[in-house]
């Protein structure tokens, strides 16, 4: 977003001949997805009270805030599955421009990709066939284009020393930790714009999260990454970009150095410096 | 090895320090409650054990006479004392296995779209209903078997398959109506209660954060569902077993409509025997030792072969459930 905003200053002091409408297709380039007056709710229920949030290109966005404060429906919102099981959104998402309602939501959801809490590899296929998985729905069947996939996506998580030598084995039959990367390689097969992690690491031990948390600094060049998290530090260590999110609102949106630093709110400094949440 | 005996070794003495502390806190309450309980669990295990052996010792004088023959021929003469169950295994097994070749997909579309498709509202009644076909006694099915599915399959059914499909084997014949179809039928309908709630159970047991994985990589609800019906194939298969044990120990309805004649036909719309009925229709005319000798055995047969399917389906049904605790 900053940075956004400084490639704006820049251009418009190099060339201030430029109209503004060339400024506004830079920006727009520049943010992959863009959130504008979203609300969204269960039945009745308002889960997400207008919120308006740009997500840079190959940045990572964390949101942070306590339980129930409606992280894990904003994330839900982008690629669709919100309605999935059965909630309702008003408001606008831009995904590349286009709102995503006017995308088929299989489509959309290949463009962006998604990480659960849990890891969840299909039990009944293989590692190999769970990288691939994605791919086999696109309807990829050429086996030396996917085993090269394969090994590219499982080099990417660094799961390829761990595992090449068993790829035909059960996906369940590894580690939590390998199972969470396993995840994220299938994610990543299908090669999505952005992809959606709902706190990835929370149910993995110290060394897993490390792991994973490296696997973010790799991912970031290739990926536009909007993290949950519960875990602060981690929001501080690997991301760019930080919203705290607090029953339903949006409270405070800035570059994360500035939101664990200085941020311009109380309420922010409160939850931060564990206060409250 | 070491792993297992040092299990052994930590439940033994788990347990009884456990009834240490009740004598010494003097709970005789607990502790007498608990070999009680323990006492009729291992009861139903002897009950089992006995009825086994009751039907072996009954029936030695037709094993001593007839030997695997009884198995394997075909005449069933209770005038000559010549008994062969072959027949009655037959019509067992073939109208069992028609049964569930109708029922399976049925029961299968009827469990995917409770647990997948119906909204909420829709749900609960149906899967009431389903379950409600299970509750009807066998006698009614059988007496509806009788009034209207035999004259439907004598008036227009068989005689549309046989014009039709006349040139296959099964579809040939005078059509009576009782036969192997009529029977194939109506234990289709009786199974499908079984097949639809337990493979509902089966897909509900599937994690909703398999369904979302599948979702997010951007599958339709058709694939999710493929997905979700992979990861359950074995307690599918374990509910398909549990209604075959259902299908093939079934004796009033089939016995009023299958045709009762120890006869082995390529054609469903010939009548046929099953071990079921024929027990359950001779049992009270079996006027010599060895005609009763030989029903016994009949009994046995049937016993071992139900005993052997549903252990094998509680036993992939076990399996099923729990796989997903490493999930979970």
């Amino acid at each position: 977003m900053h940075n956004t905003i400084n490639t704006i200053n820049t251009i418009n002091t190099i060339q201030p001949e430029l109209t503004s409408k060339v400024i506004k297709e830079k920006v727009k380039k520049n943010i992959v997805v863009d959130v504008k007056n979203l609300a969204a709710y269960f039945g009745k229920t308002k889960v997400l009270k207008e919120i308006n949030l740009p997500v840079p290109r190959n940045k990572i966005l964390a949101i942070i805030g306590p339980s129930g404060c409606g992280k894990s429906t904003f994330l839900r919102c982008i690629n669709r599955m919100h309605e999935v099981v059965g909630g309702t959104m008003t408001g606008e998402i831009l995904f590349d421009g286009k709102h995503i309602m006017k995308y088929d939501p299989v489509q959309l959801r290949r463009k962006i990709g998604m990480v659960f809490q849990k890891p969840n590899p299909f039990p009944t296929m293989s590692i190999f066939n769970n990288v691939v998985a994605g791919l086999r729905l696109n309807g990829v069947r050429n086996k030396k284009k996917l085993s090269v996939i394969v090994e590219q996506s499982l080099k990417q998580v660094a799961l390829w020393d761990e595992v090449k030598d068993s790829l035909q084995d059960s996906g369940i039959n590894i580690s939590g930790g390998q199972q969470q990367r396993l995840c994220i390689a299938r994610a990543i097969a299908v090669q999505p714009e952005v992809i959606l992690m709902d706190e990835p690491a929370s149910a993995l031990d110290p060394i897993s999260t490390a792991k994973i948390e490296e696997l973010l600094y790799e991912l970031k060049k290739n990926y536009t990454i909007v993290i949950v998290t519960h875990n602060m530090q981690q929001a501080a260590r690997v991301s760019d970009l930080t919203a705290f999110l607090y029953m339903g609102e949006l409270i405070e949106f800035d570059k994360t150095s500035k939101i664990f630093t200085n941020p311009a709110l109380k309420q922010t400094e409160d939850y931060i410096s564990g206060r409250f949440g | 090895m070491f792993y297992k005996s040092q299990l052994k070794y930590k439940s033994k003495t788990k347990k009884k320090n456990y009834f240490n502390r009740l004598v010494e806190a003097g709970n005789w309450g607990d502790l007498i409650f608990e070999r009680l309980t323990q006492f009729f669990a291992l009861l139903v295990f002897l009950l089992v054990i006995l009825i086994g052996y009751e039907m072996y010792s009954g029936s030695r004088l037709s094993i001593q006479k007839f030997g695997w023959q009884f198995l394997v021929t075909s005449t069933w003469d209770p005038v000559k004392e010549i008994f062969g169950a072959l027949p009655a295994i037959y019509g067992t097994l073939v109208s069992s296995f028609l049964a569930l070749m109708i029922s399976l997909p049925l029961g299968l579309g009827v469990a995917i779209f409770l647990s997948e498709l119906s909204p909420g509202w829709l749900e609960k009644p149906l899967s009431f209903l389903t379950e409600l076909l299970a509750g009807i006694p066998s006698v009614v099915y059988g007496l509806w078997g009788i009034f209207v599915l035999v004259p439907w399959l004598r008036i227009s059914v068989e005689p549309f398959l046989n014009k039709h499909f006349g040139y296959l084997p099964f579809f040939r014949g005078a059509p009576y109506g009782f036969g192997m179809l009529a029977a194939a039928l109506i234990l289709a309908i009786m199974i499908l209660p079984i097949i639809s709630s337990i493979s509902r159970d089966i897909l509900r047991s599937v994690p909703d954060s398999q369904r979302e994985a599948a979702f997010a990589l951007g599958a339709t609800r058709w694939e999710v569902i493929k997905i979700v019906l992979a990861d359950s194939r074995s307690g599918i298969l374990g509910a398909t077993m549990l209604a075959l044990g259902r299908a093939i120990g079934e004796t009033m309805a089939v016995t009023m409509v299958i045709g009762n004649r120890a006869l082995i036909s390529p054609s469903l719309f010939d009548p046929g025997y099953t071990m079921a009925s024929i027990i359950a229709n001779e049992f009270t005319e079996a006027s010599s030792d060895l005609y009763l000798s030989a029903l016994i055995e009949l009994a046995l047969v049937l016993f071992v072969i139900t005993i052997i399917i549903n252990m094998a389906a509680r036993l992939m049904v076990w399996r099923m459930d729990r796989k997903w605790e490493t999930v979970k």
